[in-house]
């Protein structure tokens, strides 16, 4: 009873961690189904076919690249242009602030839906073809604020004394962005790419609006469910869970490894300094 | 002496014009590229949802200034509001009770598997949200265990789960629980542990310690994480349309259903336009409520 | 050692909108000097400093190395580097990087040799391909003086360099501080408002109060002969009672204070008019049992008091000491004395040397 008071916390924990990847099990082990119907909602027989032909279904495949390619170009740009604004909101006075804070912060509250069907009112009024272009602009609109959000913290947390040591150690200005404020800020703008990826690669509601007769991975899924979701379509969800998994992991793993070198320091010489330091970088 | 006064005044004033003018070059793209495709995009969606049908063509419409529009979309589908504002506040209050407990846990028991248990908690975003919610239809299905049991026990009004209120409210409960955790984990992190045992001291029952110490200092994420799950539920259609019956329909399917399958371009754009002010609304009451206006 | 010229700061102010951080600030510091600069925080002794490293624009005055005006080069074409606070190291970079940094922007192709012999300066040679964070604060203090001292500057800056150690690294580093000044010959310019720290390590210490320098010159100097009431009750603690010239004859200014009189050497005399404070250093004072007051040699100023509070410190013990007119003085006693000290409530009497005691302006 005791024990069961002291872990009461750590059991809820991990249910609802269980809980998280219920669907998740739920997709990767029907990509191994072989339905009895079209519909691929019920156990039936193991197998692996969608697993050796993952192309196998018409236009599978091919949303699956659009959707790279949306995602990868979206996130390119929307990555430079919102990195540009996290350092004019940082490093720069200007007129217009709280407008432009205004700006950044509406889209992340505004529900998709309304963005989506706002940006599509002003292409239908403007007479302008949906398409891949349409989807794209879409896409870097709604990631920018994202990047905003993510790099300012990461300039933010950014010592000031570490550009002005590397001004006072004969570094001109551009010298200074190049070797100190560009790498010190770069996971951060890593990190707001890989976001932003994310967010594009698995959008459904801004992009259906504005794709006019494009397919992306996610409108292929809305419109295979009609007529049954192909199994390939799990096996291809399962495969980008995987890799991201991955990603995230062997990051995750390499930040710890560093971590854990700094223990080998002998105890009795570290002041709070070091602390310091450690957790800045 | 005084002759040499102005050698450090006089360059200071340069740069400081060069930096700005870089400022407003680093804003311009991004922030051009949000004027015209976020907030002009509003401003004609505000035109349009005053727009009156043209007397001339079916199916077009002509600027006009037609408040009615709104009255007449509030009047349609004021049902769908209000399961909106409910189905989305229900949400948010059972993300709010499975996430606290995970978030508090990684955070003062997470140890140095921190970093991995938060992996874990953003993990399921990485697969389709699409296929998540269809997933949950296999899971809650009629003749599921999970439905079996519950029916077992007599707990469910129309014996099933899917296709009800519940399935939508439960969808939305998962698929935006990563958004309450995150928050909710980033405010518990910086609760210095000590201040709890200070806490247990003082107060003796960890109840009173938690609504005394813990809960008040974990509210800033309470706050974030409560907003950022409930303006992505309450404008959410997917849940709704993949798990729920016509009569659990909410704001967004009609948002959706008026532009893309009736093109009453008017009436939708007044849908959107209430809804995006009803969320302005809550939120900021919500925020000054909570004290918290830092937040934004 | 390289020939270095003279730091000179002229007629130099920074105002920060209605405030006045440096005011009016004129100094000279001697090539190759260890000179510090100590106050309290928010003095203007940081500004002072950032405005020499060219990290402030100055509002208006000038900052000169011998004869060339610096005032308008930029922070990187200065001849001058700073030790910053907690070091900003950069983490990106391991050591060696961190320290060849400033050669390499200046273009110097051949870094491998000065970036050896700099880490074996600050011992740290085994460490090149560590990152700063793997590093003890100490050590990291070491590499922040390494990284900017390859540089050859004329003057080197070093703000609160030590602040972030403890204490018994801090006195080990203070040491080795000196001993690397001494070696390269280049002017150190120290901020602290540690003043035991700069009296240890400086050959001259300016007190700075206000965006003012109060006092300027060796540390035992201004120490034993403080100027101003700032000074004395800043570096280190003074005894200060409040009178009123009575005469003057010769080279002795008589005070009378509280019914009491003081004599002190008219050179230790900084007050003006008639109004004075007496002080004296609280180690300077000798504590006497009011028995034995008739032992207290002549010429000496002395107080009758009773002893309110006792605190034994192990080198010394320290004793409030209440006067007749209720003020406490505080006397510093070495604990070389065999028998009994003196207990709370004993009736006292302090004396101390007329050399000893310094008068200022109210």
């Amino acid at each position: 009873m005791n024990w069961l008071r002291k872990n009461l916390i750590a059991i809820i924990g991990i249910l609802v961690l269980i809980y998280l990847f219920i669907p998740i099990a739920v997709i990767a082990v029907m990509s191994f189904n072989k339905p009895e119907g079209k519909f691929n909602i019920s156990w039936n027989q193991f197998s692996t076919d969608a697993w050796q032909n993952l192309c196998g279904v018409p236009g599978v495949c091919d949303s699956f690249l659009v959707s790279i390619q949306i995602g990868l170009i979206s996130t390119v740009v929307a990555t430079i242009f919102g990195t540009m604004i996290a350092f004019a909101l940082v490093r720069y006075r200007f007129r217009g602030r709280s407008s432009t804070n205004l700006l950044i912060f509406l889209p992340m509250a505004t529900p998709e839906v309304v963005m989506g069907s706002s940006l599509l009112a002003l292409f239908l009024n403007l007479r302008f073809p949906l398409g891949e272009v349409t989807v794209i602009i879409a896409h870097i609109m709604f990631i920018i604020s994202f990047v905003v959000v993510t790099v300012k913290a990461r300039l933010q947390g950014l010592d000031p004394r570490l550009e002005e040591a590397a001004r006072d150690l004969y570094a001109s200005p551009r010298a200074t962005f190049r070797y100190v404020t560009l790498p010190l800020v770069l996971p951060g703008i890593i990190g707001a790419a890989l976001l932003g990826f994310a967010l594009s690669f698995d959008d459904f509601i801004i992009s259906f609006f504005n794709a006019g007769t494009l397919v992306t991975f996610p409108i292929f899924i809305w419109g295979a469910a009609q007529r049954g979701i192909p199994v390939q379509v799990n096996a291809l969800a399962t495969l980008v869970f995987l890799v991201a998994l991955v990603v995230v992991l062997t990051s995750q793993f390499v930040s710890y490894r560093r971590r854990k070198s700094l223990e080998i320091l002998p105890e009795e010489d570290r002041s709070p300094a070091t602390v310091d330091v450690m957790s800045r970088s | 002496m005084a002759a040499v006064l102005p050698s450090g005044g006089v360059s200071a004033t340069p740069v400081a014009q060069r930096r700005s003018r870089t400022g407003y070059f680093l804003l311009l793209p991004g922030m051009a590229w949000l004027g015209i495709f976020f907030a002009i995009p509003f401003i004609t969606l505000f035109v349009t949802s005053l727009q009156a049908p043209s007397p001339d063509a079916a199916g077009q419409f002509v600027p006009a200034f037609q408040v009615s529009n709104y009255a007449e979309a509030f009047l349609n589908y004021w049902p769908q509001f209000v399961r909106s504002l409910v189905y989305a506040g229900l949400a948010t209050i059972f993300a709010l009770l499975i996430g606290y407990p995970l978030a508090y846990f990684i955070a003062f028991r997470g140890g140095k598997w921190r970093g991995l248990l938060l992996v874990l908690v953003v993990a399921p975003t990485f697969a389709s949200f699409l296929l998540r919610t269809y997933a949950w239809q296999t899971i809650l299905s009629d003749n599921s265990p999970i439905t079996q049991f519950l029916n077992f026990l007599h707990l469910l009004p129309d014996e099933r789960i899917l296709n009800t209120g519940i399935a939508v409210v439960a969808g939305l409960t998962y698929n935006f629980l990563p958004f309450m955790i995150l928050p909710l984990y980033a405010a518990l992190e910086k609760i210095d542990p000590r201040l709890i045992e200070a806490g247990s001291d003082l107060y003796a029952s960890p109840v009173t310690t938690f609504r005394k110490v813990t809960w008040p200092l974990s509210l800033p994420g309470v706050v974030a994480g409560t907003l950022l799950t409930f303006i992505p539920a309450m404008g959410d259609y997917i849940n709704a349309q993949l798990l729920g019956s016509t009569g659990d329909r909410m704001i967004g399917n009609a948002i959706q259903v008026n532009f893309i399958q009736f093109r009453d371009y008017p009436i939708a754009s007044a849908l959107s336009f209430i809804l995006m002010a009803a969320i302005l609304v809550l939120v900021f009451s919500y925020i000054r409520r909570a004290g918290t206006e830092d937040l934004v | 050692m390289r020939q270095v010229d003279d730091l000179r700061l002229d007629h130099l102010t920074k105002s920060f909108g209605e405030m006045t951080a440096v005011d009016d600030l004129s100094l000279t510091i001697p090539a190759g000097s260890f000179f510090a600069l100590v106050g309290a925080s928010g003095c203007g002794k940081t500004t002072t400093l950032r405005m020499v490293a060219g990290l402030e624009d100055p509002t208006s005055g000038r900052i000169l190395i011998g004869d060339r005006d610096i005032t308008g080069m930029r922070a990187y074409q200065r001849p001058v580097n700073t030790v910053f606070q907690s070091y900003a190291l950069f983490p990106h970079l391991d050591i060696y990087e961190n320290v060849a940094f400033g050669l390499r922007r200046r273009g110097i192709k051949d870094v491998k040799g000065p970036v050896e012999s700099m880490l074996d300066l600050v011992e740290l040679g085994p460490m090149a391909r560590r990152k700063p964070s793997q590093l003890s604060g100490g050590q990291q203090q070491r590499v922040a003086v390494a990284r900017a001292l390859i540089n050859e500057p004329e003057v080197l800056l070093l703000d609160e360099p030590l602040g972030a150690l403890d204490l018994k690294l801090r006195r080990q580093m203070q040491i080795e501080l000196k001993r690397i000044q001494t070696e390269v010959g280049t002017t150190f310019v120290h901020v602290t408002h540690d003043q035991e720290e700069a009296m240890t390590m400086a050959d001259t210490v300016a007190v700075m109060n206000a965006g003012r320098i109060e006092q300027m010159g060796y540390p035992a100097e201004v120490y034993e002969l403080p100027r101003t009431l700032f000074v004395a009750n800043f570096l280190g603690q003074s005894n200060i009672i409040s009178g009123a010239v009575a005469g003057s004859d010769g080279s002795m200014v008589t005070v009378s204070a509280h019914g009491a009189a003081f004599r002190l050497p008219g050179d230790r005399n900084s007050a003006s008019g008639a109004a004075i404070l007496v002080g004296v250093r609280p180690e300077k004072v000798t504590l006497l049992d009011a028995v034995d007051s008739a032992r207290v040699p002549a010429p000496h100023n002395r107080v009758d008091g009773t002893v309110t509070d006792v605190s034994y410190t192990g080198v010394s013990t320290q004793y409030l000491v209440r006067t007749p007119w209720g003020q406490e003085l505080t006397v510093f006693e070495q604990n070389d004395i065999v028998g009994d000290r003196a207990a709370v409530g004993d009736p006292v009497v302090m004396h101390w040397a007329v050399e000893h005691t310094f008068g200022l302006e109210p």
